[in-house]
């Protein structure tokens, strides 16, 4: 049995390391961080870990319909495909600052990106 | 829709409710005043149906395993049958041994529970009234230095708690207490971080635990401690923690007043202000805020933004809904 992309990423520990760094690059950048401003920051690092464990191939309960409701009143304030790509850049940038080899970048990139029409509700 | 039963009647429930906003617009007088998740002075069980881990957070473990939760977290997508909190389980009785005025507005009350109680300095309890009002009070005492539980209840205009803690009580009378609660708190371990410290108004109580608990634990780290207010009596600490910080080389206080003139020793600043231009970078601090909302909630995204882990922040706003119709000042 060949190793999955999660435990190669490093598991839990890896999503501890990468939540903070992302969360943070994401809050400070002001074409998304308008986005996350009505939140409790505990509640939305809890969602931003378990967004990144699906991400990392990990554990997760992760639904199409949660994450369609979830950014469904972002419509409004104007969500759109740039800014997706923006969270996108963060999250592989973080990867990049934690040294995690390309082709696991590769691979955690693609499955975040499959959640793009989710986010968007397309 | 989930069916909703309360103490052996059904209520009526709308969709994206939550199980107290049904409750409350049934009529019935269930204790509550944040709303937000945070006081728990709304606990009660459910003794059937699943409730969802959010209305759990924060929920003691004994209590969560006998079904307890946050009915004000709680949009149900069960059929719940729902119970009051029994009294004996939640709250004990504890005696008034010492009250002081500590400024016009701010007294200290020293309590003492009939049965002893674990607890973090910094934790917060919420005491009750013979009317059934429930507030929410952060413990300023240290467990392994204090015999007595220590509060500093601030007067609200037309607070009904507060006022009664004020002149309602004297020494030697019994209240009903119960907690402790929350997570805003010291604990050992890394005694060489640094740590920053930012309150307003009696959001200072939890900090002088937390700092008090920390320095009789040989905490190495400075500790910055910021205390805020509108006006020089509002520092009703003034010259304790200005005493503190001759007794210790690495404990530092700044006393911050942000409305009106001032002058030496006290800064003209707001308190988490003036701590994030001292302290632009926070990395690897340990930081607490507590107090007013709004500060609590902008300097925690400051502290984030500043370089502090999230783990490493420990926010308590102290949040109450308005019960009545008249304005608080």
């Amino acid at each position: 049995m060949g190793s999955s992309l999660y435990d190669e990423i490093g598991g839990t520990a890896a999503v501890e390391a990468a939540v903070d760094i992302f969360y943070r690059k994401v809050l400070s950048d002001t074409a998304v961080s308008h986005f996350f401003d009505d939140v409790d920051m505990e509640r939305q690092r809890g969602k931003q870990k378990a967004f990144l464990s699906m991400a990392f191939g990990g554990p997760n309960n992760y639904s199409g319909v949660d994450m369609r409701k979830a950014h469904a009143h972002l419509k409004d304030k104007g969500l759109a495909s740039r800014h997706f790509n923006a969270v996108a850049g963060h999250l592989q940038d973080t990867l990049k600052e934690l040294k995690v080899p390309s082709n696991l970048i590769d691979q955690v990139m693609a499955i975040a990106g499959s959640t793009h029409d989710d986010v968007l509700n397309i | 829709m989930p069916h909703l039963i309360f103490s052996g009647s059904t209520l009526s429930y709308n969709k994206g409710q939550t199980v107290l906003e049904a409750l409350l617009d049934g009529g019935f007088d269930v204790p509550y005043s944040c709303k937000e998740g945070n006081c728990q002075t709304c606990l009660m069980r459910c003794v059937e149906g699943e409730v969802e881990e959010d209305a759990k957070r924060g929920v003691k473990d004994t209590l969560s395993k006998q079904g307890y939760f946050l009915p004000c977290m709680c949009h149900p997508t069960d059929n719940l049958v729902l119970q009051p909190s029994t009294d004996t389980e939640l709250f004990c009785a504890a005696t008034i041994r010492v009250k002081n005025l500590l400024s016009d507005k701010v007294c200290q009350l020293f309590i003492e529970p009939a049965i002893p109680l674990y607890y973090h300095a910094g934790q917060f309890m919420n005491l009750r009234n013979d009317q059934g009002g429930v507030r929410s009070y952060s413990l300023a005492s240290v467990p392994k230095l204090d015999t007595y539980l220590e509060f500093h209840v601030a007067r609200m205009r037309n607070g009904e708690v507060s006022n009664w803690l004020h002149n309602g009580l004297d020494v030697g009378d019994v209240i009903d207490v119960s907690g402790p609660f929350g997570n805003c708190f010291y604990l050992p371990g890394k005694p060489d971080q640094d740590m920053l410290l930012v309150g307003t108004g009696t959001g200072l109580s939890p900090l002088l635990g937390v700092v008090r608990d920390a320095l009789s634990s040989g905490h190495k780290g400075k500790l910055l401690l910021f205390h805020g207010s509108r006006k020089e009596e509002g520092l009703y600490l003034h010259k304790e923690l200005t005493e503190l910080s001759r007794l210790y080389n690495n404990f530092y206080y700044y006393p911050c007043i942000s409305t009106e003139r001032t002058s030496y020793p006290y800064k003209a600043s707001r308190a988490d202000d003036l701590a994030f231009k001292t302290l632009p970078d926070l990395k690897d601090w340990r930081v607490f805020l507590c107090g007013s909302p709004p500060m609590v909630e902008g300097a925690q995204r400051k502290a984030f933004l500043a370089g502090a882990n999230m783990n490493d922040i420990h926010a308590d706003p102290f949040k109450m809904r308005e019960l009545r119709s008249e304005k608080r000042d």
